[in-house]
């Protein structure tokens, strides 16, 4: 955006388009109007906000104690009403209470997603940087590993991994952080290889700058939005690949609480308790599709090619 | 072209000969899968005959010298568990898998190609409204749960789709949807961005100034010339799909591929999980040749260095 400004002939045209005509605006004030102008990408702020509060905090606020046993008190409907209070979403196979293990269950969620992110998103973004920077037999040996895990399916991938690791909750983060590399190395790769023959970065070798520098401060400031949209797409991806495993018994393990593992007790009485499946589902997809959303609108922000198109 | 087949073919090679060094370090990751085989009444002497029977007691490098040797023959060894040839166990629940996922595929593209059409050529209308909150919804939802919620409905409810396996021809019926509303939603979304961008070009214009039907100038220049990327993102589907049949299976009881990959790897019968995923390796390189080479058929400027 810096390199923008340096270019009023350029740029003219896109800052009409996001609303204001030569006016220096600092970059808050930028990205408050462009949320206000996109009503999707203000309910996915919105979404994840309050996800993160309820990863945060959700364990202050739950009704009922998400691990509170009520034998009593099993496979309750939905609105269920007895002594304690009301069951919102009904209760489960040992009568605890749905509503507050979804809650609870946010936590695992928000950390996977996050964490593995930055994991992957950090190991990739380097690795593709040096691999298109420097070419040759490092390039060659990078890419080529990058195919061979591409080449399978990485939901396959990570399923046999944890498989054979049987992973806990950090396990789980770490697999999906070290095999989710590869997206990233590729399209950081494509950037820096166009990066690297600009005029700007001729001139700073000419004015006498080291590689490292060129790469770190040239070249990374340069291609890392690619990085940061595809990021903000893949919180979204480890947090289904996170529910796919506990559902599968391949994931995070009783007693943490998480909306796969609910899922998976819900399909044992699939035939009596419907809400036992229905709810987390609705959790797990509500949260993919308010990242998503944010995602989207962090894309077209931050891509000069796709901003302003609509 | 006959370049361009040789050095695709030996990239795959390459390709699969890194993904058989990822596999086969990956499934040892734990050590050898001895300490599950033996039973714990076992003496320390009887589990080194054992591991030295499957030959788990050699150097790693010289095992993964033997293993490739014999893979290159399309022997990946003994299962653990079944005592017999992984590749065997492999291609018996091949069929089912490569059913289902076509099945998919197919439906797949039924639902996404009309759906995403439409929504370029009726911009911002209520058609192109719905299509883009399927596509949000199918790509967010978890599609094993969306088989669970397909159950719930037509299996405990309606009761007119068996819940789960392979015996009678309507039980690829729920599986198949589910696996496809993933590939729909994002198939659909790209044929639309797709149709956008062609139909925004001159030769269009042309085409409608010379009094060609709607209908001629969308298939017949339009979509035609929209169809490189949406035959990419159908190909990364294609993967995905394969990739997707590994929990769909399990939520249906599919006697699939992606189902003895679960079975196998929570008995750490790691010979078949090895050959399955190399084959799944393999089946996704074949895909990706194959579109490849639709590339060049597709648009004859395209010419491989």
């Amino acid at each position: 955006m810096t390199v923008d400004a340096k270019q009023p002939l350029k740029t003219t045209p896109v800052i009409t388009q996001i609303g204001s005509v030569h006016r220096r605006r600092n970059r808050f004030i930028l990205f408050w109007d462009a949320l206000r102008h996109s009503p999707v990408g203000l309910i996915g702020l919105l979404i994840v906000l309050s996800l993160l509060l309820l990863a945060v905090f959700g364990g202050f606020i739950t009704p009922h104690d998400p691990a509170q046993n009520n034998l009593r008190a099993r496979f309750m409907q939905p609105g269920f009403t007895n002594e304690v209070g009301v069951f919102v979403l009904g209760t489960d196979q040992l009568g605890r209470d749905i509503f507050s293990r979804i809650i609870v269950g946010s936590t695992v969620s928000v950390l996977v997603g996050v964490v593995s992110v930055i994991i992957a998103g950090t190991l990739g973004v380097l690795l593709g940087l040096v691999s298109g920077f420097f070419g040759g037999w490092v390039d060659n040996i990078l890419m080529r590993l990058a195919d061979g895990l591409l080449s399978i399916p990485f939901i396959i991938l990570v399923v046999a991994i944890s498989g054979v690791l049987s992973a806990g909750l950090g396990t789980l983060i770490l697999i999906l952080g070290l095999t989710g590399w590869v997206t990233y190395a590729r399209v950081i790769r494509s950037e820096v290889l166009k990066a690297r023959e600009m005029e700007y970065i001729v001139a700073a070798y000419a004015i006498g700058h080291r590689r490292l520098s060129i790469m770190f401060q040239h070249i990374l400031p340069n291609v890392i939005s690619s990085g940061i949209i595809l990021a903000a797409s893949q919180v979204g991806v480890a947090i289904l690949a996170e529910s796919s495993l506990s559902f599968l018994g391949l994931g995070v393990k009783p007693p943490t609480v998480t909306w796969g593992l609910m899922l998976a007790d819900g399909r044992q009485y699939i035939n009596s308790a419907w809400w036992m499946t229905t709810f987390p589902g609705i959790a797990i997809t509500i949260t993919v599709l308010g990242i998503t959303f944010l995602g989207d609108w962090l894309r077209d922000l931050l891509d000069p090619k796709v901003r302003g198109r609509n | 072209m006959q370049g361009l087949v040789v050095r695709r073919l030996l990239h795959m090679a390459i390709t699969l000969f890194v993904v058989s060094l990822v596999v086969f370090f990956m499934v040892r990751l734990r050590g050898d899968p001895i300490s599950v085989m033996a039973p714990p009444t076992f003496s320390e002497e009887q589990v080194a005959r054992l591991r030295e029977a499957w030959g788990f007691d050699k150097p790693l490098i010289e095992q993964y010298v033997l293993f490739i040797t014999k893979a290159i023959t399309g022997d990946f060894g003994q299962s653990i568990q079944a005592r017999r040839p992984a590749m065997e166990l492999v291609f018996e629940r091949l069929g089912n898998t490569y059913l289902l996922a076509s099945a998919a595929a197919i439906l797949g593209v039924v639902i996404a190609l009309p759906l995403g059409i439409l929504s370029a050529v009726k911009r911002n209308s209520l058609i192109d409204l719905i299509s883009s909150a399927f596509a949000s919804l199918g790509n967010a939802m978890p599609n094993f749960w969306l088989g669970l919620m397909l159950i719930i409905i037509f299996s405990v409810n309606l009761r007119i789709l068996p819940a789960f396996g392979a015996l009678e021809p309507a039980a690829i019926i729920m599986p198949a949807v589910t696996l496809a509303v993933g590939t729909a939603a994002r198939l659909s979304r790209i044929t639309r961005s797709s149709m956008l961008e062609v139909l925004n070009q001159d030769y269009i214009r042309t085409a409608y100034s010379k009094g060609l039907s709607d209908r001629r100038v969308l298939y017949q220049h339009a979509l035609r010339n929209a169809l490189i990327p949406i035959v990419t993102v159908f190909g990364l589907q294609l993967g995905w799909l394969l990739g997707g049949s590994v929990i769909v299976e399990s939520v249906f009881s599919w006697p699939g591929l992606g189902r003895l990959m679960i079975e196998s790897i929570n008995v750490r019968d790691i010979t078949v999980v090895q050959a399955g995923l190399l084959w799944f390796a393999l089946s996704f390189l074949v895909i990706n040749f194959v579109i490849d080479l639709l590339y060049v058929y597709l648009d004859p400027r395209i010419h491989y260095r």
